[in-house]
């Protein structure tokens, strides 16, 4: 017998036409579904159980009516970086008090508009700042996987996007919206065994969603797989006026690239991404892949990205830079909390409110962005990085004359544990070092779990496509899929 | 580049950031070390090379929108969220210039 | 001879350049779709965008660009095709964003000149170093609540274009005449309104003082000067300040002042420690401004007449030059008179703009754009003049009906009777029965007093009510009398 949450998205909407199931009965499931293990892993920071009813009964009479739309009572999950109107937004920070938008972003308003539900609003990394989700103030999220000799230690999701990784792994949804400024789709994907793809910049429009770093911000899906991706980013993707970033492309049918296969595409190895420290579980997972696409018919290229290895400390100057002035606004004046002495002036309460309302880890990264960006000190910092940036833009540039996409490992591990790597920023950071490079670009990159480690952990590999060619992604993503057969299950699912 | 309290405590200024004297000390140790290891691009050869601007992949130009009205005359709906609301307008404590 | 301030070691040179900040004429604002009119309700003509809520991401106003580059067009100035918006970013109550949107490096509009004439008749050209677009910032009220400011953001988002001199004044009256061309040319333009009391044009006033043949000392910056008057007495008031510090022995610190229009004098504003580290960089919200040749073209092609030209076309119409400037000081004047002159004589227009039509305003303290009197109805009243219906004596008379009723002059004339008489039969019985009752003036004209014809004609006049066509009773009398 089929559980209700057992459905991959393709299926429950297969299923719902063919009235095997309701969405009412669908949203029901993940409801209590939450309900039954939010309180553990916390993935949630708002859960809106009557509403998703609400809708979920709203759909079901669309559907009677013969108005299904392409998601229609889809039950699903979005980050709390999406402004949703009427909804709480948090952005996972105290700064934010209880803003309530009084509009819906333009992602989550597609979906929307395409009749999918909402369960509610996903924990992550404070504003998006973090690869754990450890800094969010609404407390971490836990990981539904465990490692095998050591059960009770409590793994991170990774970030930022790790409430929503969290509740599409343990089926507390049956996809999530999520963003990625450096790997906060990818890298949480890869560490929850799910699938996730951060697509081209102006894909989707960033409108309503909480700035982090705007040129660096996408958002995307994340799902039980690669079609599940590619159906949900079809809803989430296009043009957006309001965004001036938007671009003004067409969106193909993502799902239909899935299942194209890879014969004759040229993958691309890139020298460069073989570290030094890299785990020796990784390194066979990622020439597993190679192998696998071989075999499907690919041609495997060697390409060197010479400036990749710089990404890193590029995007800890360009990301903290943009941060710092993009959360100028949070200044307990018009909208969040406000911190002020009965004697406070203007200032001192500008000053009490950031302080008691932004983390450690956004005021860091307030702190350098502000240092880089001020007298003195811009040239040598920003400028630089802007540079060094359009060079690692254009390594990507010269391998597209060579290769269709490149294949690396998702991440640098498996996930870690919640009291690891918490001492020192930099080795935080390192997490990143594999997806970073596709935001400085602007490229699409897909994560895709593919295997286990000792531990019995998921590990992803990542491709990364041309712009706008996230056909040729997801292409190469589900030959990966078919090959890897990846149907291992967390330890704590619905 | 190494970073002394005095500018950790002018950089959190700039940032409308309060910090007590403990957290200059952190953030100085954290900052320098954050700092230390970006210090690495310096090594990168950029003469001649344009920034980059923006995140785009391929070359945009700014979108324009038509002139016309049409938005606004929603003032309850700008100022239900503020933390001093004072009738139609946002309080803060007096600014004197 | 140059303009100088005396001081105790001698005259100093005073040095001025102007930042204006110009509020873009368009419907909606830079960057959202709120309304930009003056005078709303608070916080009624705002847009989330304008407001710095999450999220909310600019998209720019297509006119407010075509504004931008029509001024650099009357600014004989370089636009550029590509240009650049940055952020400045500093925290202010009246500035959500925490940054206002400019474009720092990459100004839409380069180098331009403004030809400025002086009150001695001499004309002299100032350099526009560049003009930009950016975003106005919302208002403070401070004198609702005894411990509390509030925000009104109306104006947040609001187009500006921000046009910066060179240091090339020399002089109150230049820096005077500098604003006053540049709001002369926007007004013309129809890119900025100019209202200056509303705060559509402000000037930032940057004065240095030096003796003859130095290099530019330390300047100061008075912000948000709002009259071309008070821009003059703020460069003296300043210069003079500056003078008292060089010569005390002190130094002039670069700093930013405010002008106390009561006092009369300058005074610095709290100092802002960090006022001067804005962090300035581009705006990844966004992309480049790309203008296409084509458009600029077009723009250029279809540029209204600027007051430079139109002056000199008045010359040409054989208008003096003073008349000409006079006329084209504002352009609604110009305007009017464009009018009134149309398919007339454009000198006769012009007398009676600048004569009677400019008295009247006066003496009833209207102004042109709230005229008691159509142009047209001016025009027609002088055709009524060169067809010979009025004399000049009874055209006023007209004329000072049509400034209680707005009507037509020819609709006044008859419902008055004031058609002057030219029925030379009527004039010659006039005459005949002046004549008949002062025979003793006739003499006394035939014995040599020819002075006594104009007594004859204010006989003839008075008894025709002063209709008579002057010119026929000069020539009957002319007659009568040999």
């Amino acid at each position: 017998m089929m559980r209700p949450t057992d459905y991959t998205i393709a299926g429950g909407l297969r299923a719902l036409e063919k009235r095997e199931i309701s969405a009412v009965e669908l949203t029901e499931a993940y409801v209590k579904a939450i309900e039954a293990h939010n309180p553990r892993l916390n993935a949630y920071i708002t859960v809106t159980g009557e509403q998703a009813l609400a809708e979920a009964r709203a759909s079901d009479a669309r559907r009677a009516k013969g108005e299904a739309g392409a998601l229609e009572g889809i039950p699903l999950g979005i980050k709390d970086l999406f402004c949703t109107a009427g909804t709480r937004t948090t952005a996972a920070s105290r700064i934010l008090g209880d803003f309530v938008p009084p509009y819906e972003s333009t992602v989550s308003g597609n979906l929307k508009r395409d009749g999918a539900v909402f369960l509610g609003k996903l924990n992550l990394d404070e504003f998006a700042m973090g690869s754990a989700n450890t800094t969010s103030a609404f407390g971490p999220v836990e990981n539904p996987w465990s490692r095998a000799n050591d059960p009770t230690k409590r793994l991170v999701p990774g970030g930022s996007s790790g409430g929503s990784a969290a509740a599409v792994a343990a089926r507390l949804a049956m996809g999530a919206t999520a963003t990625d400024t450096g790997g906060s789709i990818r890298q949480p994907a890869a560490f929850c065994g799910i699938a996730g793809i951060k697509p081209t910049y102006g894909r989707c429009s960033r409108w309503g969603i909480v700035a982090y770093a705007s040129s660096l911000d996408q958002a995307g899906p994340v799902a039980r797989n690669v079609e599940d991706c590619a159906i949900l980013l079809r809803s989430m993707a296009g043009f957006d006026p309001k965004d001036s970033t938007s671009a003004n492309v067409a969106v193909p049918d993502f799902a239909a690239a899935c299942a194209r296969g890879v014969k004759g595409l040229r993958i691309g190895v890139p020298a460069e991404y073989t570290l030094p420290g890299l785990a020796p579980e990784i390194e066979a997972l990622w020439q597993q892949g190679f192998a696998w696409l071989k075999d499907a018919g690919a041609e495997i290229v060697p390409i060197s990205l010479p400036h990749a290895k710089y990404a890193l400390p590029t995007y800890y100057v360009v990301a903290p830079a943009e941060a710092s002035s993009n959360l100028a606004r949070y200044d307990g004046v018009r909208f969040g909390a406000r911190t002020a002495e009965r004697d406070s002036d203007l200032r001192d309460l500008y000053e009490r409110t950031r302080a008691a309302g932004f983390g450690a880890e956004v005021r860091r990264r307030i702190m350098i962005g502000t240092y880089v960006l001020s007298a003195g000190y811009y040239d040598a910092y920003y400028l630089k990085a802007q540079k060094v940036r359009a060079l690692i833009a254009r390594d990507f540039a010269e391998a597209w004359a060579k290769v269709d996409a490149i294949l690396t490992p998702a991440t640098p591990t498996s996930a870690f544990a919640m009291d690891e790597r918490q001492d020192d920023p930099v080795t935080m950071y390192l997490n990143d070092v594999f997806t970073v490079t596709a935001n400085l670009a602007g490229l699409p990159g897909l994560s895709v779990p593919a295997g286990l480690d000792g531990q019995g952990l998921p590990l992803g590999l990542q491709v990364i496509g041309k712009p706008f060619d996230e056909e040729t992604v997801f292409a190469v993503g589900g030959a990966l899929e078919r090959a890897a057969n990846f149907t291992a299950t967390p330890q704590v699912m619905a | 580049m190494s970073l002394d309290a005095a500018t950790v405590r002018r950089v959190a200024n700039l940032a409308r950031l309060r910090l007590d004297e403990t957290e200059v000390e952190k953030l100085q140790t954290e900052l320098n070390g954050i700092l230390g290891w970006i210090e690495q691009l310096q090594t990168v050869d950029t003469d001649g090379v344009e920034p980059m601007a923006g995140g785009s992949p391929v070359p945009v130009a700014l979108p324009w929108r038509q002139d016309a009205v049409t938005d606004g005359g929603q003032a309850d709906a700008v100022l239900r969220n503020a933390p001093d609301r004072e009738g139609e307008y946002f309080g803060v404590p007096k600014v004197v210039e | 001879m140059s303009y100088t301030l005396e001081g105790d070691t001698g005259p100093w040179e005073v040095v001025v350049g102007l930042e204006v900040h110009a509020q873009v004429l368009s419907e909606s604002k830079l960057f959202s779709g709120a309304a930009t009119a003056f005078g709303a309700e608070p916080n009624s003509q705002v847009s989330f965008v304008d407001a710095g809520f999450p999220g909310m991401l600019p998209v720019i106003n297509a006119e407010c660009v075509a504004q931008a580059v029509r001024t650099g067009l009357g600014l004989n100035a370089q636009v550029n095709l590509w240009s650049r918006f940055d952020r400045k970013n500093y925290f202010y109550a009246d500035l959500p964003q925490g940054y206002q949107i400019s474009q720092f490096a990459h100004p839409i509009i380069g180098t331009g000149v403004i030809e400025i004439t002086l009150g001695d008749g001499s004309t002299k050209n100032i350099g526009v170093t560049r003009l930009h677009l950016e975003q106005d910032a919302g208002k403070s009220v401070h004198d609702q609540h005894p411990s509390k400011s509030f925000i009104d953001l109306n104006r947040s988002g609001v187009a500006l274009m921000e046009i910066v001199s060179e240091p090339d004044m020399r002089s109150p009256e230049e820096a005077g005449a500098y604003l006053s061309k540049l709001r002369q040319i926007v007004r013309y333009l129809g890119t900025c309104d100019g209202n200056m009391d509303e705060g559509s044009m402000r000037a930032d006033v940057n004065v240095s003082v030096r003796k003859s043949g130095e290099e530019f000392r330390t300047r100061c910056e008075i912000k948000n000067v709002n009259s071309v008057r008070f821009v003059m007495q703020a460069v003296e008031a300043e210069a003079r300040r500056q003078i008292e510090v060089w010569e005390s022995g002190g130094t002039v610190e670069q700093e930013t002042r405010l002008f106390d229009t009561a006092r009369g004098t300058t005074r610095s504003m709290r100092s802002k420690e960090d006022a001067h580290d804005y962090r300035y960089f581009p705006d990844p919200d966004l992309p480049p401004l790309v203008l296409e040749q084509s458009w600029v073209d077009e723009l250029k092609a279809n540029l209204p007449e600027l007051p430079d030209a139109r002056r000199a076309r008045y010359v040409g119409l054989g208008l003096s030059p003073y008349d000409a400037h006079v006329l084209t000081i504002e352009k609604e004047t110009a305007a009017f008179f464009e009018i009134v002159a149309k398919g007339r004589d454009a000198k006769v227009a012009a007398n009676w703009v600048t004569g009677d039509y400019f008295a009247a305003l006066n003496r009833l303290k209207r102004d042109i754009s709230d005229s008691p009197v159509s142009a047209e109805n001016l025009g027609g009243l002088l055709d009524l003049i060169a067809d010979g219906t009025l004399s000049g004596k009874l055209a006023k008379d007209v004329f000072e009906a049509m400034l209680e009723a707005d009507e037509s002059p020819a609709s006044i004339v008859e419902k008055r009777g004031l058609r002057q008489v030219t029925d030379t039969g009527a004039i010659e019985a006039a005459v005949d029965a002046v004549l008949a009752a002062n025979a003793d003036k006739i003499a006394q004209y035939q014995g040599g007093k020819v002075g006594l014809f104009g007594f004859f004609v204010g006989q003839t006049m008075k008894a025709m009510a002063g209709k008579g066509n002057p010119a026929l009773v000069n020539d009957v009398l002319k007659k009568r009398l040999g």
